[in-house]
């Protein structure tokens, strides 16, 4: 939209006493926030904080209560997305809206054609797309199928949609959560461009480092409310951390040294293939002790995610297993999920929404899932009990401080982290022998992540076993006793935490041994 | 987006969707030149006005009542079991075989065997089909389809060279032996003081109520329920309960099949006493109806069932006493479905839009 009064408006977006409730839920209360023109301003909070909220009411998804938008200096009234993209407003969420078998081209023109035949909008839109390759360092090939692009790369052609609808001011919803740390800083310089281009950019994320690197400033918003701006350069992550959660929050994890006893899992030489008859896992041995967790690092999709399934039952392997001295089928009988959990085998999987969890079901059916046939759950050979279930949801609810403690409440009503902790509380109360855990933290706000890092830690110390893959390297140097490095499907080493740095994991993530170590 | 209150939900949507279904019958009445008011008058009339009307609207609501639950469970385990046609076909075999080749002393222990030929081979019917989707990942919505049609084919041979008496014309079995004779209302102590002329409606209505019962004990009583609603939210989540897929799959579908087999103590025994060819007459279809309007819970199939019955009855009705040709239930049907099942969103949108509008005048008054 073209901004006839542009020299005097010094605030690209300003928001003014915005409400917003859901039924009881107050999302967003009296919310006032400014964005300085050609700026990079970061909303942080934890999960549940009314960030999306707060958004979605500026992109047009959600009507407010009561407040003003002001654009560009000028109040404008969003009421639906059209107006939004009008306004100059673009957004790239956190899941993509990308037809896949569409080309990038393609998906730019969606719902912006013009005329009847494509070709007069493609050719229009494959000069504007050099153009805004040139000026942003967003390459990206126009004829590639979205399919077959990277994450990164079809973030960029959500961007790129954006720019081409002639947006001045761009929202990005959690945006580095899908992508690898290199990825993040491509995106960071990329929006970093789009700032001395004039642009506006807000940065939704719950990640404190991504705010110190990449924000002029900062808003920080708590329970519908916000409760601070501040100058990025005039802060720190202890007092952003602090303002999120309400009150001080340790950002190191604190410890005692492990006691390892009689080694409870031991794998040899285990490999998986996938369904194309890929080899996703080369060949891996390693042992881990009772009271001790073993850290798995490496970037996402190189053979993690394939050793957890492997071990959990969900995919068949090869190679020999044995737990406490007894063999562990890898494929066939005895080797699905509630074989594993028989033996003493609990799995927090790495995506809870599609592993983990039934979103539809309610809390308590969650807490029962995977652990059904559990004697406890009973009431006679014929129906499961379902008051002892909702009964022990509401303990391990108050265990795990699962807000709201509501066992009758569908799962997916809940956030990210109150999920995660209701998985979490699930396979920890089971006492396992071994405990598998996948990225425990992710999508997960800062008072979460500290919580489930000290039951983490209070689980080893009780003589468990523990396997934690993750992809954030501060969590495997923090929580772990011995650190394995994957990449490609093998590990390429072993390390201790307090002999090692970032540098050297960094190395090894990426398939360099330094000391000729066989890979 | 905002949500509706759960009334509105469970009642409104539905309610509005079928004023919609009936206004555009309506229309569709004043077009070929008929009084569309006559005709309400003349289908409730013929259907819930007097005794004889219900009896046929029972026998209806009976049948997709069974067809509905098969399709109901089928559903919550993510299958969509469109081939409760041909089950409740191969129901009718079964039952046909029973009643005719075993000798029974006496209805209980006819029906008791009977029900069980109808859901043995109602669910060998689905096992096939079944099998092909759980093995060879062939899609259950196109087979189920295809063996319907091979259902039909497999009847007429039947019917045709295998079970027609010597000398008969027809395409039909010999009459089940009287001892088979399934009670009508009218021939049920206490319930034949409301009906008092022979109707169709039988004890089958009874087995049909329970068996809503036990499929919502099953679904949300049960391990195995837990584990088909489970498995049809999320198969990868299921992998990873360790919830065997092919297990679920047949299982889920021999009940489903065998539901919809059950359909035929109905009409083969209950109603008709031997097996003639399309014996389901299209209760496989309206299953999936009323399944669809029927939210995919028991109760709600109860009730769609009884609403469907009504229509079945009170178009028969519109045929008989107006010019207004039977074919018309078709259309009238055809309506239903459309409103209840496919624009079921339309209407919900519509009504959440208008909710969300009351919300916000009341919060501005306040």
């Amino acid at each position: 939209m073209a901004n006839q009064s542009g020299a005097e408006a010094a605030y690209a977006i300003e928001l003014k006493g915005i409400s917003k409730a859901f039924g009881p839920v107050q999302a967003n209360k009296d919310i006032n926030i400014a964005v300085p023109k050609g700026t990079i301003h970061g909303i942080i909070g934890e999960n549940g904080a009314g960030k999306s909220t707060l958004m979605s009411i500026l992109y047009g998804f959600y009507k407010a209560d009561a407040g003003q938008i002001f654009v560009n200096g000028q109040l404008t009234p969003i009421p639906d997305s059209q107006s939004a993209i009008r306004a100059g407003i673009g957004m790239v969420f956190q899941h993509f809206k990308l037809v896949q078998n569409f080309t990038v081209l393609e998906n730019i023109i969606l719902g912006a054609e013009e005329g009847q035949m494509l070709n007069t909008s493609l050719t229009k839109a494959r000069k504007e797309l050099e153009r805004l390759a040139r000026d942003y360092d967003l390459e990206v090939d126009p004829d590639a199928l979205i399919e077959d692009l990277s994450v990164g790369h079809q973030q960029r052609v959500e961007i790129l949609k954006a720019l081409y609808r002639q947006a001045d001011i761009l929202i990005l919803d959690e945006p580095t959560g899908v992508l690898t740390p290199d990825e993040a800083d491509h995106l960071f310089r990329i929006l970093k461009g789009l700032k001395e281009q004039g642009k506006t950019v807000i940065l939704i994320t719950h990640k404190l480092r991504e705010i110190m690197e990449a924000t002029d400033n900062v808003s920080v918003m708590r329970r519908g409310t916000m409760v601070a701006t501040v100058k990025t350069a005039e802060t720190s992550p202890e007092q952003l951390a602090e303002l999120m959660v309400g009150r001080k929050v340790l950002l190191e994890v604190d410890k005692g040294t492990a006691r390892p006893g009689e080694v409870v899992l031991k794998v040899e030489d285990l490999r998986v293939r996938d369904e194309h008859k890929v080899e996703r896992l080369k060949g891996i041995s390693f042992e881990i002790r009772a009271g001790e967790i073993l850290g798995i690092a490496g970037v996402a999709g190189n053979g993690q995610s394939e050793l957890l399934a492997a071990l959990g039952g969900m995919q068949a392997a090869t190679g020999t297993a044995t737990l406490k001295g007894a063999p562990l089928p890898l494929s066939g009988a005895g080797s699905d999920g509630q074989s594993r959990r028989r033996s003493g085998i609990a799995h927090v999987p790495e995506d809870r929404h599609h592993h983990g969890l039934i979103l539809d079901f309610t809390a308590w059916e969650n807490v029962a899932f995977g652990y059904f046939n559990d004697p406890r759950y009973q009431k006679n050979a014929l129906f499961m009990d379902n008051d002892a279930i909702r009964a022990d949801t509401e303990r391990k609810m108050a265990k795990f401080d699962v807000r709201p403690p509501i066992p009758t409440l569908a799962a997916k009503s809940f956030s990210g982290g109150n999920q995660q902790k209701i998985v979490v509380a699930r396979e920890m109360e089971q006492n396992p022998a071994l405990l598998l855990i996948g990225q425990p933290t992710r999508g997960v706000d800062i008072g979460a992540i500290e919580f489930i890092h000290k039951q983490i830690i209070a689980l080893r110390d009780a003589g468990a076993a523990i396997l934690l893959v993750s992809v954030e390297l501060d969590e495997i140097m923090s929580l772990s006793d011995r650190i394995a490095v994957m990449f490609d499907g093998r590990i390429m080493g072993f390390r201790d935490p307090e002999k090692t740095d970032e540098r050297e994991l960094g190395l090894l993530m990426a398939g360099v041994t330094g000391k000729g170590e066989a890979a | 987006m905002d949500r509706l209150p759960r009334w509105a939900d469970v009642a409104l949507v539905p309610f509005v969707s079928l004023t919609l279904a009936a206004l555009i019958s309506a229309l569709v009445i004043i077009a070929i030149g008929q009084d569309p008011w006559e005709a309400i008058k003349v289908m409730v009339q013929g259907s819930v006005m007097n005794a004889y009307g219900w009896g046929y609207t029972l026998y209806y609501a009976t049948s997709f009542m069974f067809t509905g639950l098969a399709v109901t469970v089928a559903f919550h385990a993510g299958l969509f079991n469109i081939g409760g046609e041909g089950q409740a076909q191969l129901g009718g075999l079964g039952v046909a075989l029973v009643c005719l080749f075993l000798p029974w002393p006496h209805w209980t222990l006819a029906l008791l065997g009977a029900s069980l030929g109808a859901a043995l081979f109602g669910a060998a019917w689905a096992a096939i089909p079944a099998y092909l989707q759980a093995k060879r990942g062939s899609h259950i919505v196109i087979t189920t389809i295809m063996f319907n049609y091979i259902a039909a084919s497999l009847m007429i041979f039947m019917l045709v060279d295998v079970l027609r008496p010597p000398g008969k014309m027809d395409p039909a079995t010999a009459n089940f032996p009287p001892e088979t004779h399934l009670p009508s209302f009218n021939e049920i102590p206490g319930l034949n003081l409301v009906f008092t002329s022979g109707v169709p409606a039988n004890v089958t209505f009874f087995i049909a109520l329970a068996m809503a019962v036990v499929v919502w004990l099953l679904l949300w009583r049960t391990r195995l329920g837990y584990q088909i609603r489970a498995f049809g939210k999320s198969e990868p989540a299921a992998r990873y309960a360790g919830i065997n897929p092919t297990r679920i799959i047949m299982i889920t579908m021999l009940i489903s099949g065998g539901l919809a087999g059950l359909m035929a103590i109905n009409n083969v025994m209950g109603e008709a006493e031997r097996l003639l060819g399309n014996s389901a007459s299209g209760a496989g279809f309206i299953g999936i109806a009323v399944a669809l309007m029927g939210r995919n819970h028991p109760v709600g199939v109860v009730l769609a069932a009884l609403l469907f019955g009504f229509l079945f009855q009170g178009g028969a009705e519109l045929g008989l006493w107006t010019k207004i040709p039977i074919e018309l239930r078709t259309v009238v049907q055809g309506l239903v479905i459309l409103f209840t099942g496919a624009l079921d969103m339309m209407v919900r949108m519509l009504l959440t839009r208008i909710f969300a509008l009351f919300r916000t005048r009341k919060l501005e008054a306040a």
